[in-house]
């Protein structure tokens, strides 16, 4: 890595380093090169003060020092230059020794700055269990990304049969809810508190369908869920106004497990509180007796056993992001 | 003197800063991908049942400290992608507009001339095949790499939002293919870096050093082929 040439007074003074086309001697150039101008291997180049002598036509490569007046106004780049290797007075063996050990040095100096900037980011300060330059980047990854969330972008959808018998497992953080007491609690902005019976819930028109669930660990499985849109959900309950706010905030009934979602993705279309899963009522390891399901998120966000709804304009906390991991989540 | 040295410029300053940054970039991809990829680590190797080879045995994951840390590889993964993204893309205007492309992009009798280079390298052949700025092998394997470099940013792109960008996940034959082709094409980096590296050896120290200054040195005495 050279540095830039130095400006000087005459244009044709400059190697262009973004030009290869220019001054290469190789014999198997294109004829078609128009770059190759005549000017920079002409056998009068040695009237230029070139400082790379064009080696193609060169018959010697010693440049005429007479050609480069002494008296003419030596400014200081041109000192530099030369001290860096570019001179059309230099012998080709004091431009090689030089611009090596120019660009040996820079390119020494970038390795250091690029490994002193590793260890910057490797040993910053954590964030939510990440380094805060990173935690930084995943937070601006999601305010790029949200913007290709569509509600018309809708997840594939698949033939009921061809979801998985047996569903994967994955994590039991907060079950167990006794079904005979347990009410979904939904906090509303006045600071009212609705208690919804599962009753209530079946009353509600029913969605259901399979699709690919997707895990953060890298795996998916194609599985079959039933319950109530989210968007159902909110209109019947009169909740417009709630997601107004930026974000929902979902928990298990003891608080164990805990997600954050933006409010767009949860108003997707196909974001339900299921109660069925492959057609049956929802397992107690799957989130008994309601969980979330929300597949344009990975599982993290698809908590099991909801307890509690609320809506808030700052980013409710979050089990997985609070671990390193990514807030928005969005697939 | 006898012999009279000659400065002659190979590589554009552009190119060599584009060829460095992509080398600590594409290092850390591939080790947060890594890190990404334990925490599903199910490619086999196999035929029927038997299985040839497992992503990756226990003591790969042990030696090079790589379990237990998903969450910071994909933070890593999606930082660094951004830069592999952009310098790639600038490496792929640099070299539309400024016409080097016509050194790196192979042409009708590249593949033929490739197995040429190919067995000659294997000293197979004695007969060298045209060598130029770039050989057909060369040119071929420069292009190619370009070439999955767009595999992986788009197959990147199919499994980081495969709803959104769900064409793209459909044209790699869904989520789960995506993933595979993601991570063959990972294994093809190591497989090119690690032949790269050998015939940077094999191609001696003026050949290496042009990637840093920028110019070979040539003696009087007619052009070397170089890799």
């Amino acid at each position: 890595m050279t540095n830039p040439p130095p400006p000087n007074d005459s244009p044709l003074n400059q190697p262009d380093p973004q030009g290869p086309g220019q001054e290469h001697p190789s014999p198997e150039r294109p004829n078609s090169d128009h770059q190759a101008s005549p000017e920079s291997r002409g056998p009068d180049h040695h009237a230029n003060p070139d400082p790379q002598p064009a080696p193609a036509a060169s018959p010697d490569p010693q440049p005429a020092p007479a050609a480069n007046p002494k008296h003419a106004p030596a400014s200081l780049w041109r000192t530099l230059a030369k001290a860096a290797g570019h001179g059309d007075d230099l012998t080709p063996e004091q431009q090689i020794t030089r611009r090596t050990f120019v660009s040996f040095s820079a390119f020494a100096l970038l390795g250091a700055a690029a490994w002193k900037s590793w260890f910057w980011i490797k040993d910053a300060v954590q964030s939510d269990g990440v380094q805060t330059p990173l935690r930084k980047v995943l937070n601006g990854d999601d305010k790029i990304f949200k913007h290709t969330l569509s509600p018309n972008h809708l997840a594939k959808t698949w033939p009921r049969e061809q979801a998985a018998k047996n569903v994967r497992y994955n994590s039991g953080i907060g079950l167990g809810a006794d079904p005979a007491t347990w009410r979904l609690q939904v906090t509303r902005a006045n600071g009212e508190t609705l208690a919804i019976t599962m009753d209530d819930l079946k009353a509600l028109p029913k969605t259901d369908f399979a699709f690919e669930f997707k895990c953060i660990e890298g795996w998916s499985q194609v599985s079959w869920w039933g319950g109530v849109r989210f968007s159902d959900f909110i209109q019947h309950y009169n909740l417009a106004s709630e997601t107004q706010k930026a974000y929902v905030g979902l928990t298990t009934p003891d608080d164990h497990y805990y997600i954050g979602v933006d409010t767009p993705s949860m108003l997707h279309p196909q974001t339900i509180l299921a109660y069925e899963m492959s057609g049956q009522p929802l397992p107690t390891r799957h989130g008994a007796p309601l969980r979330l399901i929300i597949p344009i998120k990975y599982g993290v966000k698809n908590l099991k056993c909801i307890g509690k709804i609320f809506f808030s304009d700052d980013r409710p906390r979050d089990y997985w992001f609070e671990r390193g991991y990514d807030y928005y989540c969005g697939l | 003197m006898a012999r009279i040295k000659k400065l002659v410029p190979k590589h554009p300053l552009a190119i060599r800063w584009m060829h460095w940054i992509n080398f600590p970039v594409l290092f850390v991809m591939i080790w947060s991908g890594l890190l990404i990829y334990w925490a599903n680590d199910v490619y086999k190797i196999h035929l029927g049942h038997t299985v040839y080879f497992s992503f990756f045995p226990e003591s790969f994951y042990k030696g090079l400290n790589l379990s237990r840390r998903l969450a910071e590889g994909m933070a890593f993964h999606f930082l660094f992608m951004w830069i592999f993204l952009i310098n790639g893309l600038a490496y792929v205007l640099y070299t539309l507009f400024s016409g080097e492309w016509r050194y790196l992009f192979p042409n009708r009798r590249s593949f033929k001339e490739a197995g040429q280079v190919l067995l000659h390298d294997l000293h197979l052949s004695k007969k060298a095949p045209p060598q130029g700025k770039f050989n057909a092998a060369q040119k071929l394997a420069y292009t190619g790499i370009i070439v999955m470099g767009l595999g992986s940013v788009l197959t990147g792109l199919a499994i980081y939002k495969p709803i959104q960008f769900q064409w793209l996940t459909t044209i790699f034959g869904g989520y789960g293919n995506a993933r595979v082709l993601h991570f063959v094409l990972t294994l093809i980096y190591c497989l090119f870096f690690l032949v790269h590296v050998l015939q940077v050896i094999l191609a001696g120290w003026n050949n290496f050093q042009a990637m840093v200054t920028g110019f070979e040195v040539l003696s009087d005495t007619k052009n070397k082929t170089h890799d």
